[in-house]
């Protein structure tokens, strides 16, 4: 450890200098702990508000109500039998991943383009201009978002579908339905996009010009650049950018609570139903089940996002 | 007319290829306000190694560039074997081309780099990859061959980036600046490699640098550039001892001006009479002379008009800076005799050149 | 989960536009690429802009159509507003002070004498991705003690949790573009205290590194609903939720006030952000 600063108070193994090796390791112990001491004020505090919490999670997960350690409650999401107390999670969950997996993929391909459509603009003030628009837009969400668009798109008196009716495409006349799964699906995109447009830009930094004009210069077209280089290159950082739009899907709650009213059957409306009181008494420790499986699921997409960030940026260095 | 991209087969490289002759005519190319190029003319041999030289932003660049296909001249022809390849887009010209740096595509290894061409031309797989081999083996890699670029040094991915572009067989072989992101040592290995090769494989080749001693070195001609024109195109040897224009005189090896009065052809350097190299500015009395260190020799004497204010040591020769008359001339002697001369020494200088270039003065600063 | 590394990715986009603005505009393939090109972006714009308008229009006209700001008035009356807006308003407080408090002593402390520590801070400051307010606050019920679950501010103990992050990366970037060795030993050899240093060298020192510390947390505040709705409080956002829609034109008002001042507070940090790395420059 460097000293980067004179330390002027005494040193608190002076006084055992004397005495041989083992006070000399307290004293070196003791230094380390001064060392460390400033930033315990922030360990303290991580590990009450997050740590902690987490660790209630992961050990009420595997409790029953009386305390006693059980496999019941993660049983339930992964509900075998067809009892409906029991489906209602395990369909909560499937279609918490399947909403995930929608809006990950679809707005991960757009974004990508989009990004590729701004990256290769000339002009620096529209690029300027939607980066911090990028920045800003992928920080909507929430109630706010959902007002926004149920103000706009509401079947009666949604200015937009208003607009729409007048040129005569009504979207809920044709099946469209803001307040069930699609619906939020397409209101999630509002944020995902936008996301996934902030993860991707470097990526394109990253793609050399050289690499562009030595693929033509030995007679490659440009389907073939982008086929044999350019999408190899970008796939890993796409995949990642896809990884935590998944993650950031499958955790939003405001937003799909403020558009649905809580009746959509995603697992994070369920842990607030469960938390509200909505629930049959006993069932209260899923809720602890429910946050267990979602960490899991969210270690996979947050590791998976990292590794392959790892790979994209050895190439787009 | 061979406007496809050829699918032949090839030998290794032992048998020589011959390059093809290359014509830049009169190419003019604006950025905005500025002229990258002005009117810039260059004739190539096949087989030949010319070197554009030039300090940034003189155009050397924009010329490979528009030789290579990936800027169009707004005036001008690039005649390649006969024929006007400017509407050929780049992909067609069959050209080889080394970057200054981060060429090699990183999601493939060395050897699939280098492969690449081939497989644009739909040679088979196998026969890809030997000839694959060979080239890496060509510039000594092929031990290398499996690596990732970014497990390579910057001087293994130059002479990659090379094979890769040989590998297809170009008429013409283009770098633009490959040595100059690589440290010194490197460079100098690397320059020697790549002139063998290309004596070897005698394609016709352009190198663009900023650094003279590469030009100079490897280059069977030099085209030393300047605003977008060429200045002169001559060989090392005749640019070093013969600049015809001031820049190049400047530009190349080391120059110092003297203040001389003009008599006719000639001119009065040190009491001597010597003639006029080229052309003299019109009417002028009054020139500068431009004159290599080994224009001149340094003999001591007390009462003569200059007097020693600087003396390095370079090795075999020592470099003395003489103030005569307002003006500082390097002059460089034997490092054998250098002990005669030490600061404040009083020499008289005398010119051995056979004939000297002048410019007109430069204005009293 | 929102945007993580705004910072980072507005890093990545200067040094792309470097690249790309030299300009290469007669390579063939862009011309061609220029096509598809507006038709992406003119699709995007569409879908983002709409929304954004038409609930604009929604709010500012009246019954006949027109143009009205009588929606502001009828927030202004509505119950509960003022008693909302104050209560987010000290949440804010409370969480930008605890926040930075915590931070910016720990960071400074970091940044100087423990810089292997960071690695460790940019882990934590992840595990709040795995770890979202849905998921949390189910912990934080479980173990909070009644004495702080009955007060108002456990949320905003809650918070820093959630606004950490951003606090990292924004104070991390603006320590890192001081020179922290130097401006520290010059002022102890000067003879300044600890308090001293900070107070009067570090801190005016980071101010749009601060700012935009503060500016995120702001927006983070206002626009939690998660956690505060589920623990009972009645902030800004559940008060938008749970105002009973018999005008849905206030509720939709307010979200779109904050909707409008995130963009504006965003838009300060950005630019913040982007005359701090300009300076840096020259």
């Amino acid at each position: 450890m460097s000293e980067l600063i004179t330390d002027t108070s005494p040193s608190p193994s002076g006084v055992s200098d004397e005495v041989g090796e083992r006070s000399s390791k307290a004293g070196a112990l003791l230094r380390s702990l001064r060392t460390g001491a400033p930033v315990l004020p922030f360990l303290a505090y991580i590990s009450l508000g997050l740590i902690l919490p987490t660790i209630a999670i992961i050990n009420l997960a595997f409790r029953s109500n009386a305390g006693k350690l059980t496999l019941a409650n993660i049983k339930v999401i992964l509900c075998t039998s067809n009892s409906p107390s029991c489906m209602q999670y395990r369909i909560g969950f499937e279609n918490s991943l399947k909403l995930a997996l929608v809006t990950s993929i679809v707005p991960g391909i757009l974004g990508t383009f989009v990004a590729y459509a701004i990256a290769t603009s000339k002009h620096e003030l529209f690029k300027r201009l939607t980066a911090a628009c990028s920045g800003v837009l992928a920080q909507f969400g929430g109630v706010n978002l959902a007002f926004m668009f149920i103000a706009s798109f509401a079947a009666v008196g949604g200015v937009a579908t208003h607009w729409l009716a007048d040129i005569g495409l009504n979207p809920w006349n044709h099946g469209f339905d803001l307040y069930k799964f699609w619906g939020v699906a397409f209101v999630y995109m509002y944020f995902q996009v936008p996301l996934m447009i902030l993860i991707i830009t470097p990526a394109f930094a990253g793609l050399k010009e050289s690499w562009r004009e030595a693929a033509s210069g030995l007679g490659a077209s440009s389907w073939r650049y982008w086929r044999h280089v350019g999408l190899p290159v970008l796939a890993p950082a796409v995949l990642g950018g896809m990884f935590l739009l998944f993650g950031s899907g499958f955790s939003a709650y405001a937003t799909a609570e403020a558009l649905t009213t809580g009746t959509i059957a995603i697992t994070p409306i369920q842990i607030g139903a469960i938390l509200n009181g909505n629930v049959l008494s006993g069932e209260a420790n899923l809720a602890y089940a429910l946050g267990f499986a979602m960490i899991v699921i969210l270690l996979i997409s947050v590791i998976g996002y990292a590794l392959l960030r790892r790979r994209s940026s050895r190439w787009l260095r | 007319m061979d406007t496809q991209v050829p699918t032949t087969s090839s030998v290794s490289g032992s048998t020589p290829q011959t390059g093809a002759p290359v014509v830049l005519e009169n190419l003019t190319r604006r950025f905005g306000t500025t002229k990258a190029l002005d009117g810039f003319t260059l004739h190539i041999e096949p087989g030949e190694f010319v070197a554009l030289l030039g300090p940034s932003g003189c155009g050397k660049t924009t010329a490979l560039r528009v030789l290579a296909g990936f800027e169009r001249p707004d005036i001008g022809k690039v005649v390649v074997d006969g024929q006007d390849v400017v509407h050929i887009p780049a992909q067609k010209r069959d050209m080889g081309m080394v970057f200054q740096s981060y060429s090699l595509f990183p999601n493939m290894s060395a050897r699939d780099n280098v492969a690449f061409g081939l497989q644009l031309r739909h040679q088979r797989g196998t026969q890809r990859r030997t000839r694959a081999e060979e080239l890496l083996a060509l510039v000594g890699l092929a031990e290398h061959s499996a690596k990732y670029p970014h497990q390579l040094s910057g001087g293994q991915q130059q002479r990659v980036a090379l094979a890769r572009a040989l590998a297809i067989e170009p008429r013409v072989l283009l770098l633009d600046e490959p040595l100059s992101a690589l440290d010194a040592k490197v460079r100098a290995e690397l320059r020697d490699q790549i002139r063998a090769l290309q004596q070897r494989l005698m394609i016709t080749t352009v190198f663009v640098t900023h650094d003279q001693e590469e030009a100079l070195s490897m280059a069977d001609r030099v085209c030393v550039m300047s605003r977008g024109r060429a200045e002169q195109i001559a060989t090392p040897a005749e640019l070093y001892s013969k600049p015809s224009t001031e820049f190049v005189a400047q530009f190349v090896g080391i120059s110092s001006r003297v203040g001389v009065v003009r008599t006719g052809d000639t001119v009065s350097l040190f009491g001597r009479d010597v003639t006029i190299r080229g052309a003299a500015p019109e009417g002028a009395q009054s020139l500068d002379a431009l004159l290599r260190p080994e224009d001149v020799d340094v003999v001591v004497n007390p009462t003569g008009l200059g007097i020693i204010t600087h003396k390095s040591f370079l090795g075999a020769t020592t470099r003395l800076e003489v103030g005569i008359g307002g003006a500082a001339v390097k002059a460089d002697i034997l490092s054998s005799g250098a002990d005669v001369f030490e600061l404040g020494t009083r020499v008289d200088l005398v010119a051995n050149a056979r004939d000297v270039l002048v410019s007109a003065p430069r204005p009293a600063t | 989960m929102a945007s993580l590394g705004l910072g980072e990715a507005l890093e990545g986009d200067q040094d792309f536009m470097d690249q790309y603005s030299r300009g290469n505009p007669s390579a063939p393939w862009i011309k061609r690429v220029r096509w598809g090109r507006g038709i992406a972006l003119f699709l995007a714009a569409v879908y983002f802009i709409v929304p954004f308008y038409a609930a604009m229009q929604f709010c500012l006209q009246n019954v006949n159509g027109g143009f009205s700001l009588a929606a502001f008035k009828e927030v202004g009356e509505a119950p509960g507003f003022y008693s909302a807006l104050w209560l987010s308003t000290q949440l804010a407080i409370a969480t930008m002070a605890i926040v930075l408090l915590l931070m910016v002593p720990t960071m400074i402390y970091v940044h100087l004498r423990l810089p292997r520590f960071r690695r460790v801070m940019e882990v934590i400051t992840i595990l709040p991705i795995v770890i979202p307010p849905i998921v949390l606050i189910v912990g934080v019920d479980g173990v909070a003690p009644l004495w702080l679950k009955s007060s108002q501010y456990l949320l905003a103990v809650v918070y820093v949790v959630l606004a950490m992050p951003y606090v990292y990366r924004s104070l991390d970037a603006g320590l890192g573009a001081l020179d922290l060795k130097t401006l520290v030993e010059a002022a102890r050899s000067l003879g300044s205290g600890w308090v001293s240093i900070i107070w009067r060298v570090l801190i005016p020192n980071m101010r749009s590194a601060l700012l935009s510390a503060s500016v995120l947390t702001l927006a983070l505040v206002f626009g939690e609903f998660t956690i505060a709705s589920l623990d009972g409080w009645t902030t800004i956002p559940v008060w938008i939720y749970l105002t009973p829609t018999t005008n849905p034109r206030i509720n939709t008002l307010v979200a779109m006030m904050a909707l409008f001042g995130t963009c504006v507070v965003l838009g300060l940090v950005v630019s913040l952000d982007r005359s701090r790395r300009n300076s840096r420059r020259s």
